[in-house]
């Protein structure tokens, strides 16, 4: 992977290309492909909080709930155009995580997980009780997106769907690629190793990290806008527990602390589920269980290392 | 008025003793873990460009001292100025703003970063990465190999490089020499004579070998339990060895 990353645009035309082969390969399953894309961004905002800043949350999704809730009733009440909610959604999660950052990032360890997971929790409450403007337990309903640009009308196999959300993966991956470079994607990683080193050093550690969770929160927000506009629904499962907890899982599977992580792990995980949950709809979270486990006990760098293990076992006969 | 030269060197003229502060300046430091106190009541003033060691036996409160220095130890009581300005009660990232520098015993490199992004993780605007690798070579030649693949040497240049790029005006260096080659230990006393010399830095060495410390220092402090025992200039301590002995235990008057 690394000579791969310095052939110029090699990252972006390969992208491009799994892009592309996508989208020929599925042309009947595009919306679990979209599904797919969506939760790539999600996890790839875990990976930027977690794998590169070292914030332990199992309540990323605060952060998408609420980017989903802002860009669905943005939809409702104000435009159905498509952009302007990202836009809104982004701004939406961001805020919150810097917000609950403020307080969050002042802890460590399992009293830091556990407040994230408050905090998924609280939004949850708040958007089920305010029934009047969430809908509550029976979701937002009426989103009817405007075409993307005024140009591209949403039709009804997804095709327009699925590019949208393509190309704002794409957009974001490609951003996050170059953060990862940065001096401070690199401090980011150096406070995850060390916090009191990179004080040391010179980093205002505290602020930082409010920063990294800012922008996850934002990536997170674009996510749950995504997902609202494309499905047209936002219920209460945007804040479970269980979408913060299986996007955890695929990072792991994946990889943390590497972009392509994120890619090979969602695509993984939500594949096997595909498969397996349609063999066995009871016991599919087995094949997931040891498909973490092997993970964690051979590869804890996560399956994006599978190739370099290979080779290593292959020079050692 | 007339003030007194900042300290016995022929350099210092009337002008710069008027314009310069001292780069480190410790009042009646009380430092130390929890309750306990390591430090007690600690004054220093370091002057500069100044070639200051400080030795002592282990666990006589050098590390402790340095930490506190830079923050990273709570102060329990007493003021740290350096370059005139009160760093007390900053946190270390600002002290590094204002021109402190550390490395640590422990070197604390990042092993999972190359040896480039190790240095770009604590770069500060102003600062070049090619100042690091000018004054390191050795640094060049192993830019995208992992921290964690370096040699014991090549890690302390590594912590030593990263430091210099907060661009310190005091740069403490924290037993530095532990457990390195004596070919690698000459060609890094060699490389803090340069820093030392050019002008822009002064150099606080802590140092186990209290006869690399003398070599190096125009200038030795020593601590022994927590208080500085001796600060006496280099020619005076080598002139009246027993001094030494006395607080570090080497030679024949260890008992």
């Amino acid at each position: 992977m690394t000579r791969l990353m310095r052939i110029p645009f090699a990252v972006e035309a390969l992208l491009i290309a799994l892009l592309v082969i996508a989208f020929f390969a599925f042309p009947y399953n595009l919306a679990f492909v979209t599904r797919i894309l969506i939760m790539v961004l999600f996890v790839l905002s875990i990976d930027l909080v977690l794998g590169f800043a070292g914030i332990a949350t199992l309540g990323q999704a605060a952060l998408y709930g609420t980017g989903a809730y802002a860009a669905g009733l943005f939809a409702v009440h104000v435009t159905a155009a498509p952009l302007p909610g990202l836009l809104i959604g982004m701004v939406a999660g961001a805020a919150l995580a810097f917000l609950s950052g403020l307080v969050l990032l002042r802890t460590k360890g399992l009293t830091l997980i556990m407040l994230t997971i408050a905090v998924a929790q609280i939004c949850q409450e708040v958007a089920n009780k305010a029934r009047d403007v969430t809908g509550g337990a029976d979701g937002l309903r009426g989103i009817r997106m405007e075409p993307v640009l005024g140009l591209f009308e949403f039709d009804f196999i997804g095709i327009t769907a699925y590019w949208y959300v393509a190309i704002v993966v794409f957009i974001v991956f490609l951003a996050l690629k170059r953060l990862a470079a940065a001096p401070l994607g690199l401090s980011l990683r150096g406070i995850h190793e060390s916090p009191e080193r990179m004080l040391a050093i010179g980093a205002p550690v505290y602020r930082r990290q409010v920063l990294a969770y800012t922008l996850g929160g934002g990536i997170a927000g674009i996510a749950g806008a995504l997902a609202a506009q494309v499905t047209q629904l936002v219920s209460l499962e945007v804040y479970s527990f269980t979408l913060s907890a299986e996007a955890l899982i695929m990072l792991i599977l994946g990889g943390t602390g590497r972009l392509w992580g994120a890619i090979v792990g969602v695509v993984l995980f939500m594949t096997v589920h595909h498969v397996a949950a349609s063999a066995d709809p009871y016991n599919w979270l087995f094949f997931i269980g040891f498909m973490v486990l092997g993970v964690v006990f051979f590869l804890p760098g996560g399956m994006i290392r599978l190739p370099q293990a290979l080779l290593r076992l292959g020079r050692q006969r | 008025m007339r003030l007194p030269p900042t300290n016995g060197s022929e350099t210092s003229t009337w002008g710069r003793a008027i314009m310069t502060e001292p780069v480190l300046n410790l009042k009646g430091v009380v430092a130390g873990y929890g309750d306990t106190t390591v430090l007690h009541g600690l004054d220093l003033t370091v002057a500069q460009g100044e070639r200051l060691a400080i030795i002592g036996r282990n666990g006589v409160g050098k590390t402790t001292l340095l930490a506190t220095v830079m923050g990273l130890t709570r102060l329990h009581s007493g003021t740290i100025c350096t370059n005139g300005q009160d760093v007390s009660g900053l946190a270390a990232h600002r002290r590094v703003s204002a021109g402190l520098g550390l490395v640590p015993q422990t070197r604390d490199i990042f092993p999972s970063l190359s040896v480039e992004e190790n240095l770009i993780a604590g770069l500060r605007e102003d600062a070049r990465l090619e100042e690091a690798y000018e004054l390191f070579p050795r640094l060049a030649d192993r830019r995208t190999n992992g921290g964690g693949q370096l040699s014991g040497g090549e890690q302390q240049m590594l912590a030593i490089a990263r430091t210099l790029l907060g661009r310190p005006s005091l740069l403490m260096l924290d037993e530095p020499l532990e457990g390195l080659a004596p070919v690698i230990c000459d060609m890094l006393m060699e490389t803090f004579e340069r820093i030392a010399a050019d002008g822009k830095h002064t150099v606080l060495l802590v140092e186990q070998h209290t006869e690399l410390a003398l070599e190096f220092a125009e200038r030795v402090v020593i601590l022994d339990a927590g208080e500085i025992v001796e600060d006496a200039n280099t020619e005076e301590l080598r002139r009246d060895p027993t001094r030494i002995e006395r607080h570090v235990g080497v030679g024949m008057g260890a008992t």
